[in-house]
């Protein structure tokens, strides 16, 4: 059986995990959205990325894995680079190498547990039997299993996903990110719908597996708290431009009063 | 303080509306006047009628007659079945071609959904006329029909329930990279699988409907008996054949509401 504890593969050698340059992201003729972002990520470093609503936080992390293509500036993301036009080959490269957990959990309600974890083998090799628990292969089925016992949640694997409460559902999310054995995962508000202790559970959890598991993880959210708390490091930004990089534990009530203002 | 007044009585009602409201309802008056059935009209048919029904009844219960019927219940029956099944199977894949942000061709979606539409307009009657003349008279031309019918129906209320399909998950699995056939069979189908079975169970039942007049222009089942029962003056058989039409129908709506209770 797969042991999810063991370090990710890595398929593409790279210094930094996530490195950004000058990044300019508008939709159409609109208003820009990012406007020169520049940061980079160091392998196994967790990031917490802070800002108002609108700063662009949600934007910047579509960028990172090439879900939204930057309108101009350098996105490399684990080695790949996604600046201008992007080959499918290499998004489909990049994303067998990360995870991703929305701030709702965007778990496929009539399914099971156990077929929403295994969803994360989507855009494998063979992944057309990922999409239910009853076609997959055994060794898939034992992968999800591990990966639910990760997050608490192996008893519950035949339950319909709708049947759980809103932070078993988003720990299910996480256990269908990490299924794979990301290098990177990356987090839109994971905690932003549920209610503060099932939130600061479901953080707490995913700031350990990534430790344990030497993930890089970068996540979005809008409680202070839980990015000093669970992040190596807090980038604030604020009408699309970064005003804040820092180690989190040298973050002030000052800083943030200052992203915020 | 006095209160401000209240917007006009008919301030929602432009004179444009008004004038197409009046000129609707002038058109319907004056068509009733020419085609609906005026009360003198129903007085003198109803003689007509009660002599009719004198010589339809009693029906017609000899067992050769009924075994006769029975099997062409079953054919009927087995039309509709075969001609749903296979309608909806072909309306997947159309309906996934014609969904907006679900279908892999975006440029054939509009395409896709005007071939449905077309499918849908064209009477099932006329469909059965068409077949008739192309494969001929049966129940091939009838299951034919029914399939053009059910692909008419199912595609558009298919592509509605794609399209209406929950699209955070979609947008997850993109996300790690699963392409649009894992997302179709990951998250469209999954979510959007209630309205697919209610769309068809709608489907058998309209195709049980349709399948018993289809006989009326050749196309095979019960319809072709009660037509050559009312062309031979046969008003005994007829009745039979009406009330046994009536028995499959009541059965099968049944059937249908139970189906859709347990799915819901």
């Amino acid at each position: 059986m797969l042991d999810l504890n063991q370090r990710p593969e890595v398929t593409a050698q790279a210094e930094t995990a996530l490195r950004v340059k000058g990044l300019i992201k508008r939709y159409g003729a609109g208003p820009v959205i990012l406007n020169g972002v520049s940061l980079s990520v160091r392998p196994g470093e967790r990031v917490a990325l802070i800002g108002s609503n609108g700063s662009g936080k949600s934007t910047l992390l579509r960028c990172l894995i090439g879900l939204h293509p930057a309108s101009a500036g350098e996105v490399s993301c684990l080695g790949e680079d996604l600046s201008g036009r992007v080959d499918a080959a290499t998004l489909a490269r990049l994303r067998r190498q990360t995870g991703f957990v929305f701030q709702k959990h965007c778990l496929v309600r009539r399914r099971s547990v156990l077929s929403n974890v295994i969803h994360g083998m989507m855009g494998l090799p063979g992944s057309w039997r990922a999409f239910s628990a009853m076609t997959a292969p055994q060794v898939w089925r034992e992968q999800a299993m591990t990966a639910l016992e990760a997050v608490n949640l192996a008893p519950r694997a035949a339950e319909r996903a709708d049947a759980l409460s809103g932070g078993q559902q988003q720990r299910v999310a996480i256990a269908r990110a990490l299924v794979r054995r990301p290098q990177l995962l990356i987090a839109d508000e994971p905690a932003a719908s549920l209610d503060p202790v099932a939130g600061r559970d479901v953080m707490a959890l995913f700031s350990r597996l990534a430790a344990e598991r030497g993930i890089t993880l970068f996540f979005t959210s809008h409680d202070m708290a839980h990015a000093v708390e669970f992040a190596d490091r807090v980038i604030a930004l604020r009408a699309g431009r970064v005003v804040l990089d820092q180690p989190a534990a040298r973050v002030t009530k000052g800083d943030l009063a200052d992203v915020f203002a | 303080m006095s209160l401000p007044e209240p917007p006009g009585r008919y301030a929602g009602l432009s004179p444009v509306a008004f004038t197409l409201a009046v000129a609707a309802l002038a058109i319907v008056f004056v068509s009733m006047g020419q085609v609906a059935p005026s009360p003198q009209r129903l007085i003198e048919g109803a003689p007509g009628m009660v002599r009719l029904m004198d010589r339809m009844l009693p029906p017609n219960l000899e067992p050769g007659f009924l075994v006769r019927i029975g099997w062409k219940i079953v054919e009927t029956f087995q039309i509709a079945l075969v001609g749903a099944f296979l309608g909806i199977l072909v309306s997947l894949p159309v309906a996934w071609l014609a969904a907006r942000g679900v279908t892999p061709l975006r440029l054939m979606a509009p395409v896709m959904k005007a071939f449905v539409s077309l499918l849908r307009t064209v009477p099932d009657l006329v469909w059965a006329l068409l077949f008739v003349s192309t494969v001929g008279l049966g129940a091939v031309a009838g299951t034919m029909t029914i399939l053009v019918d059910t692909v008419g129906f199912c595609g558009r209320f298919f592509a509605e329930a794609f399209e209406d399909a929950d699209k955070e998950p979609q947008e997850a699995l993109q996300a790690i990279g699963a392409g649009r056939l894992s997302v179709l069979f990951g998250a469209v189908l999954p979510d959007a699988m209630p309205s697919l079975i209610n769309t068809g169970i709608f489907a058998l039942e309209k195709a049980v409907r349709s399948s018993v007049v289809l006989g009326l222009v050749g196309a095979g089942g019960i319809g072709q008996e009660l037509k050559v029962a009312f062309d031979l003056f046969q008003y005994r058989d007829a009745s039979t054949i009406i009330l046994a039409i009536f028995l499959v129908v009541i059965a099968m709506e049944w059937a249908t509401d139970r189906l859709r209770t347990k799915v819901q």
